[in-house]
């Protein structure tokens, strides 16, 4: 029997907004069953975002729902939290949101190590506005800022969290939707602060500049580009060009932090 | 039995008000002058079960909040000029999704940098316009210390209320000095808590106002499922495109203020019955007006006081009581020349004379400077 997904969705708001043959529908899906397998309640489940086509997924969940504004869905998260630890929070946005004008509170969060679940992402465009480039659009790639190709250095998404002290942290794609499943499940599990970078495609503001156009050809070049972690470390550095892991790519048991503040200051 | 007395510097006053008020989380990032207000709460939130945070900027802070009150907690945060500016953005979120919350702003010179250390009182047009788009803004003035914690209890009570973020803003003269404080007990001061809903969960609009404008909030994680947004939206919470609706909840929520000016705006008026002069002035500008004044009044000079503790929303019908009636209005302000604006506004040509003293030297005005201005058209 196919998987019911509306027990997680609010009535009446599907269709969603995005184009299609977006990646965003597939991580919706992968998030639900997620959630679902791990028997969260819904009233105990908070999600925030940021502005972009990726935040505007909350409001199709049937939870505790927060779209702020751009870049600052970790800042209200962490006020959600801390105010009630009992909550699991997720925090999602996209690669612009989260790296970009969100780099600064994205950074912090990995370093405080707050229990929060942070969702990026990628799709190397500032899908929303019309496909400008991002902190994460490759070097050369069109967008409608980079005419003449994008003259940027591109953000790793994964390596900037596990540099800035994010406790877990893996990456995965929209052609590994069950994978993905599995590392949200992973990431919420995780006490401490959580990262998982998504590639998806936005075959609007990304792919048509790009030669990406159809969907499935985006699907089709993240299965042939990435490489799952354990392969990856076998790998020379010749292999790795052009290419990235996926997978869960950093994991350590670290204080985390609304429980050590609690215990310094005898709140526990 | 005699009320204990504490001598108390103005900004760990706010503290003690925020407290007396029932705040449990403080998130923030430390700037002159408001500084204390964080030092002392990161020591005193936990002795109440709350909890502090020093988030990496003014946004995260002003983010982190708004946050906190969305899942409860009355929530502060406290800051000055740079960092009121970088609170704007997520302010402005505030005021659309009617979140309670309460902003200390501790009054510094210039703009940028500017000057750091000394007083200003040049943000009263940005805590009404400092954010874009129309919404209503409330804003108190308080002029000792012992205002400084009964004010921010009213700042509180007046956010829970109307659900809208309200700004205590004082500056650094207040903020850094120390008086005597009647401290107030328990039941001496009113304390508001918001409305929380009451109906069956299925049943909830996030938005839906009741008579007095305002509509019941739920707590995230207390079994009310909805939706926030910064973008218009309806009743439910979910977003609409509908210009129509959109105008009409934003002036639902100005009227949600206006509507209640009575219970908001509150104005101290001295020596007024009278008056050929009045001295409108806030602040702690409003201290030194005050002894112009009764010096002015030893001489026989019919002047009084028009002392607003609520600058936003402007106190017009206290003000309107005054046209046609004095000759003159004086507005001592630290700036080039803000309340003056909104004084010549109300009054509507109907005051001959309405006459600034502006001053931004990082010098307080003095009550011989207003006094000499008092007696200057005389
Ligand atoms: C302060 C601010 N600056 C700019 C914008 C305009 N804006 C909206 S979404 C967006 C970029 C979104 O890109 P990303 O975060 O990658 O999300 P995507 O749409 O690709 O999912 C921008 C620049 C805004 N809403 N707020
Ligand atoms: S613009 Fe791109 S990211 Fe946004 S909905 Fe369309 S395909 Fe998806
Ligand atoms: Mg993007």
């Amino acid at each position: 029997m196919a998987y019911d997904y509306a027990k997680y969705l609010r009535a009446g708001k599907i269709p969603h907004i995005w184009c299609p043959g977006c990646g965003y529908g597939i991580i919706m899906k992968s998030i639900i069953r997620a959630v679902d397998g791990l028997g969260m309640n819904k009233d105990d489940l908070v999600f925030t975002s940021g502005i972009g086509c990726a935040s505007r997924l909350p409001g199709y969940i049937d939870a505790n729902t927060l779209h702020t504004t751009h870049g600052r869905s970790l800042g209200f998260a962490t006020g959600v939290k801390m105010a009630k630890p009992e909550l699991n929070v997720i925090a999602l946005g996209g690669d612009g949101d989260m790296t970009a004008i969100g780099g600064n509170h994205f950074i912090h969060a990995c370093r405080r190590n707050i229990d929060i679940t942070c969702l990026v992402f990628n799709n190397y465009i500032y899908g929303m506005t019309g496909g400008q480039y991002s902190p994460t659009t490759p070097k050369a790639a069109r967008a409608t800022t980079s005419p003449y190709g994008n003259s940027d250095n591109q953000f790793d998404i994964a390596q900037l969290a596990i540099g800035a002290g994010a406790s877990f942290v893996a990456r995965s794609t929209t052609y590994h939707a069950v994978p993905m499943e599995k590392l949200i499940k992973q990431a919420i599990e995780h006490k401490g602060f959580s990262v998982v970078e998504i590639i998806a495609g936005c075959p609007t503001g990304y792919g048509r500049k790009n030669k990406l156009a159809s969907p499935a050809g985006m699907i089709e070049w993240q299965k042939a580009n990435s490489v799952n972690k354990v392969q990856w470390d076998k790998m020379t550095a010749e292999e790795q060009a052009g290419k990235f892991p996926i997978g869960v790519l950093h994991q350590e048991e670290k204080p985390e932090f609304i429980e050590a503040y609690d215990a310094n200051v005898g709140l526990s | 039995m005699a009320k204990e007395v504490k001598f108390l510097q103005g900004n760990e006053a706010v503290c003690e008000g925020a407290l007396y008020a029932g705040c449990t989380f403080y998130a923030g990032y430390p700037i002159t002058p408001s500084t204390e207000v964080a030092e002392i709460l990161a020591a005193r939130l936990p002795k109440v079960g709350g909890r502090f945070v020093q988030m990496e900027d003014e946004i995260a802070a002003m983010a982190a909040t708004l946050g906190g009150s969305i899942a409860g907690r009355k929530s502060l945060t406290a800051t000055s000029g740079p960092g009121m500016s970088l609170k704007m953005e997520n302010l402005g979120y505030g005021y659309l999704t009617e979140v309670p919350c309460v902003i200390v702003n501790v009054m510094r010179g210039g703009p940028s940098t500017g000057l750091p250390t000394g007083p200003g009182q040049s943000d009263i047009m940005q805590a009404k316009w400092g954010t874009h788009g129309d919404h209503p803004a409330v804003a108190l003035t308080p002029s000792t210390v012992q205002e400084q914690l009964e004010e921010t209890v009213r700042a509180f009570n007046i956010s829970e209320k109307y659900r809208i973020p309200v700004i205590l803003l004082t500056d650094e003269i207040i903020g850094h000095m120390r008086e005597a404080v009647n401290m107030p007990e328990p039941g001496d001061l009113e304390v508001v808590d918001r409305k929380r809903p009451t109906c069956d969960p299925k049943d909830y609009l996030p938005y839906k106002p009741e008579a007095d404008g305002v509509a019941p909030m739920a707590d995230f994680g207390s079994g009310y499922r909805y939706h926030i947004t910064g973008l218009n939206h309806l009743e439910d919470g979910f977003p609409s495109n509908d210009g129509k609706l959109a105008q009409a909840d934003e002036i639902r929520q100005e009227k949600k203020i206006t509507d209640h000016y009575d219970e908001i705006v509150v104005v101290d008026e001295m020596d007024t019955d009278d008056a050929e002069i009045l001295v409108f002035a806030f602040g702690s500008t409003a201290r030194s007006a005050k002894e112009a004044i009764k010096m002015a009044r030893a001489e026989g000079i019919k002047v009084g006081l028009f002392r607003p503790l609520t600058i936003w929303p402007f106190p017009d019908k206290h003000l309107q009581k005054y046209k046609n009636k004095v000759k003159r209005i004086i507005v001592p302000e630290m700036n080039l020349g803000m309340a003056i604006l909104e004084v010549k506004r109300v009054m509507e040509g109907t005051v001959p004379s309405i006459e600034g003293i502006n001053q931004i030297d990082s010098e307080p005005i003095t009550t011989i400077t207003i006094l000499n201005k008092i007696k200057e058209g005389k």
